[in-house]
């Protein structure tokens, strides 16, 4: 096998096995040491969050594929709908994920995108 | 000694095995149609199967694949692709953090934990942090390495299947696959939020990853998340002293 065969595996376990092991094996190594309530911990648990609430947004508003060309508002829209549906059956997952796909879905076949 | 060992091998082959039926619990099936979802997002962008399979295994969690997918797109070198999934992937160091004091005995060794933090990601980790503390501590470790290894090659083995499989579905089954994978990260967040400041960093983190993509779209991600997660942090802690000062 050539270098150029190999490089995109080099690239993924680099970028991406290394990338996140890391945290994984750094989380195993504080355990039961780190201090859950700290201020510190307050802050990474926010930009973690925020870096993955970033992708959603991303996917959501910037779809590639065959969502491109459906309009925001039905995306926006079946989210809406699906987190209506999620607070009202008590935080039911599986009631909020249900409520949105059926709402996109809907609004595609309605939309004949 | 031999016969207590004995058990001790007994109970975790039991654990072991209790653990692999969860891949037939609700959340394993959603993240199941998710990955059938991000087959199809990989087969349309042109990403070759084996690299998929790959990455599904030695990545495993599903915002890290997403995002190196889209460096490796937009060319970017290593080292840029390297910052943006590894800050995507700080939340999982508290998330190891807790679960290792809720499923090891004093007796677990590093190594095995090292080894099986490999298999923590969203899914396993809410399914563990939910359902570990129903199973007797000895059997706990088991329970989790039954349940995340087997889910995490199922998903291997099902990119690989779903890759070929995606082409033929209807374009409306593909942008319906697609959705669900924001659409079951946004709940599960919401679902295995433990701190109040989790629901401030998503709502800022949704809005400031539409901004800063309009006014920098090569670091969108990792700006939304250095600075509006730390906008959710200040100004959760800002409100938490306020409503402390406030207190009788």
């Amino acid at each position: 096998m050539t270098v150029d065969a190999l490089w995109p595996y080099i690239f993924i376990a680099v970028a991406g096995w290394l990338a996140t092991d890391i945290w994984r094996w750094l989380g195993v190594l504080a355990g039961n040491r780190i201090d859950e309530n700290s201020e510190t911990m307050n802050w990474v648990r926010a930009v973690a969050t925020a870096l993955v609430a970033a992708v959603i947004a991303k996917l959501i508003v910037y779809p590639t594929g065959e969502l491109e060309t459906s309009p925001l508002w039905l995306r926006v829209g079946a989210i809406a709908i699906g987190a209506a549906a999620f607070f009202a059956f008590r935080r039911n997952q599986l009631a909020g994920i249900a409520a949105a796909m059926g709402a996109l879905a809907f609004g595609l076949l309605v939309l004949g995108v | 000694m031999e016969a207590e060992a004995t058990i001790d091998g007994q109970t975790s082959r039991y654990w072991f095995v209790q653990g692999m039926r969860g891949l037939w619990s609700v959340p394993a099936i959603i993240l199941m149609l998710s990955f059938v979802g991000f087959a199809a997002f990989t087969a349309e962008v042109g990403v070759p199967v084996e690299q998929v399979m790959f990455m599904t295994g030695v990545v495993w969690a599903l915002p890290a694949k997403v995002i190196l997918v889209g460096t490796m797109l937009s060319g970017a070198n290593l080292l840029t692709a390297f910052i943006a999934v590894t800050l995507s992937s700080v939340r999982m160091m508290p998330m190891v953090a807790a679960l290792v004091p809720e499923i090891r005995t004093r007796s677990t060794p590093t190594w095995l934990l090292l080894v099986l933090s490999h298999f923590v990601a969203i899914t396993a980790w809410v399914f563990a942090m939910e359902r570990a503390h129903h199973v007797p501590r000895s059997g706990r470790v088991a329970y989790f390495a039954g349940f995340s290894i087997t889910l995490t090659l199922a998903n291997v083995l099902l990119v690989g299947i779903a890759y070929f499989l995606v082409a033929q579905f209807p374009p409306i089954v593909g942008a319906c696959l697609f959705f669900l994978t924001p659409v079951y990260f946004l709940s599960s967040i919401w679902v295995s939020a433990r701190h109040r400041v989790i629901y401030w960093a998503l709502g800022i983190g949704l809005v400031s990853g539409v901004l800063f993509h309009e006014v920098a779209p090569e670091f969108d991600i990792l700006l939304a998340g250095v600075i509006g997660g730390t906008l959710a942090w200040a100004g959760e802690r800002h409100w938490r002293l306020r409503q402390a000062g406030n207190a009788p």
